[in-house]
């Protein structure tokens, strides 16, 4: 090779709009990938935001605070509040259990945890329903009541923080914890000085994704929480009834709010999580 | 390491132990080991039956179709995106970067909503249009394509990505170097290297895709014998007090998870001891920038 390797970043000496080292074919398969996102992703997506802006902000807001929708809304964001802040502490538990403790049949608890992941949910309510529905072995029945929202999120957004946390875990220099403590520090002083803030920010990412997941969820609750207005209907259920009832804007605009809750969950986080990282 | 861990386990370590296991046994294992047991209650008929049922066989073979054409699409899709977002330099990487994964946090309902809005056939943005070329989406096989590469989109991407910013691209440098052309050395070089990063995604698409339902009961009208998928099948043999055939479906359908975490298991495992070998023999090359590494 003729030309000497650069360090550092290269300097951006040309426009930004022409700053790019694409070749023909790439440039292609830029501008193929590219169409085709947005025919699938961002021009739906966009049209969800459109159609609720159509009918203007009184409209909006009529809809999202009609007492049944609002009443779903609300408790969508409490169980996914409530199996956030869950899934945080026995999330954390877990991967702590699957990195540092070591027993027969931890290969299996392994599976297990990616199952919520690959279940289909409609799959996973009816599995729900078989240990807590009518009947229930347990003696524990939550089908169509409000707990079964919660249950319904507790499943679905389990593997979330799990595997976030465990990588990280991994990672760690055990070597730190046993000087601090050698120089006398408790378990809980270790815990909370020196592993808790390394592990902060796969526990941030993972809430967000929970979180975000949870708001959305519609396929594991259609047969486990009976779908009953003001007591076990989410958000997700407002919006299907909105379109059956061929009412697309209102369906837009209960959905054009869970859009834009996700995204602020996962803003929120990503700042905290650059915030933890930096100064970690 | 694991004999130095050994001396420290206390009480503590057990209830921990304890509290994990009975809590993924009650929240997973138990209720997914009583769908089994249900399905076989009445020996093997009711699975048999789901093959003796035309529309249940059109639904199985409907998802099964939609599952590979939309992983085809994603896979071709996600190999592509991968090597943009990290071999070249362009603008608008950061935000492409950033909406690829968009799709995993969106509601199933909104994506099914979205998807009608832009391309149902009476009122939708470019539906009426399509319409008048004679493709039908909304109510028809190709609106449930587009809902299932939705849901699937970022799957083969989020596992090509850190294998591509990993093996860096000295080879690919080399390659090039020596007269190989663009194609050639993604072939020979980049290709064999992702291989199996591609493959674990493929198997997360293919699942994720067989499962979709919230986006599909939308977009496709749900009529049995056309357009009605497995999981659609599913929910309206439980609502018809069909819960032998639900159980049964599902457990076909829970089969074919469980199945495939099993093969990306085995694939992690083939990985990580491919990486080690790797890290023993070769530098690392993850160091350098993009827009180094290409000679072109």
């Amino acid at each position: 090779m003729t030309t000497p390797v650069q360090e550092g970043r290269p300097v951006a000496t040309r426009p930004a709009l022409l700053n790019h080292n694409l070749t023909a074919s790439s440039g292609i398969g830029l501008g193929i990938s590219m169409l085709w996102f947005s025919l699938l992703v961002l021009i739906p997506l966009a049209a969800v935001i459109a159609t609720a802006a159509a009918g203007g902000w009184d409209e909006f807001w009529r809809t999202i605070t009609n007492e049944q929708t609002s009443s779903a809304i609300k408790l969508t964001l409490k169980a996914a509040a409530l199996v956030t802040l869950v899934n945080i502490v026995i999330g954390t538990a877990i991967a702590w259990v699957l990195v540092r403790d070591k027993f027969w049949g931890k290969g299996l608890l392994e599976l297990i945890i990616d199952i919520p992941f690959a279940l289909p949910t409609i799959v996973a309510g009816l599995v729900l329903l078989s240990l807590y529905g009518v009947n229930s072995p347990l003696g524990i029945e939550v089908a169509n009541t409000g707990d079964s929202v919660f249950l319904a999120f507790l499943f679905v957004t389990l593997p979330f923080i799990v595997r976030m946390v465990q990588p990280v875990l991994e990672e760690l220099d055990e070597d730190v914890e046993e000087a601090a403590a050698s120089l006398g520090a408790s378990r809980v002083t270790i815990f909370r000085r020196i592993i808790l803030p390394s592990l902060a920010p796969a526990i941030a990412a993972g809430a967000a994704l929970s979180f975000a997941r949870a708001v959305g969820e519609y396929g594991s609750l259609v047969l486990l929480s009976g779908n009953l207005p003001f007591k076990s209907e989410v958000a997700s259920v407002r919006i299907l009834s909105a379109i059956e009832n061929d009412n697309r804007a209102g369906a837009a605009s209960i959905a054009t709010l869970l859009l834009v809750i996700s995204l602020l969950v996962i803003i929120v986080l990503d700042v905290v999580q650059r915030r933890v990282a930096r100064r970690g | 390491m694991a004999s130095r861990r050994q001396v420290r386990k206390g009480p503590f370590t057990y209830l921990l132990r304890l509290a994990v296991v009975t809590y993924l046994v009650l929240l997973v294992a138990w209720p997914v080991v009583l769908v089994v047991t249900h399905t076989f209650e009445g020996g093997t008929a009711t699975l048999t039956g789901i093959f003796s049922d035309p529309d249940l066989v059109a639904a199985l073979e409907l998802s099964a179709y939609a599952a590979v054409i939309a992983t085809a699409i994603n896979t071709l899709f996600g190999v592509v995106v991968s090597l943009l977002l990290v071999r070249y330099e362009f603008p608008g990487k950061r935000i492409m970067s950033a909406l690829i994964d968009l799709p995993l946090s969106v509601s199933p309902i909104v994506v099914g909503l979205a998807l009608v809005l832009v391309y149902a056939g009476r009122d939708g943005w470019f539906g009426p249009t399509l319409e008048g070329w004679g493709f039908q989406i909304i109510f028809a096989t190709p609106g449930i394509i587009l809902a299932t590469a939705f849901v699937s989109l970022p799957l083969v991407i989020r596992e090509v990505v850190p294998v591509l910013q990993e093996i860096g691209t000295e080879q690919e440098q080399a390659a090039s170097s020596l007269g190989a052309s663009g194609w050639q050395t993604f072939w020979r070089i980049t290709l064999p290297s992702i291989k199996w990063a591609v493959v674990y995604g493929v198997v997360l698409t293919l699942a994720r895709s067989l499962g979709e339902f919230g986006a599909v009961k939308i977009v496709s009208g749900n009529f049995s014998g056309e357009t009605r998928t497995t999981t659609l099948a599913v929910e309206e043999k439980y609502l018809n007090f069909d819960q032998q055939g639900a159980y049964a479906l599902s457990f076909l359908l829970a089969s074919v998870s469980v199945l495939s975490i099993i093969i990306v298991f085995g694939l992690r495992a083939r990985g990580a001891r491919v990486n080690e070998t790797r890290s023993h023999s070769g530098a690392p090359v993850a160091e350098l920038a993009p827009s180094e590494g290409r000679t072109s």
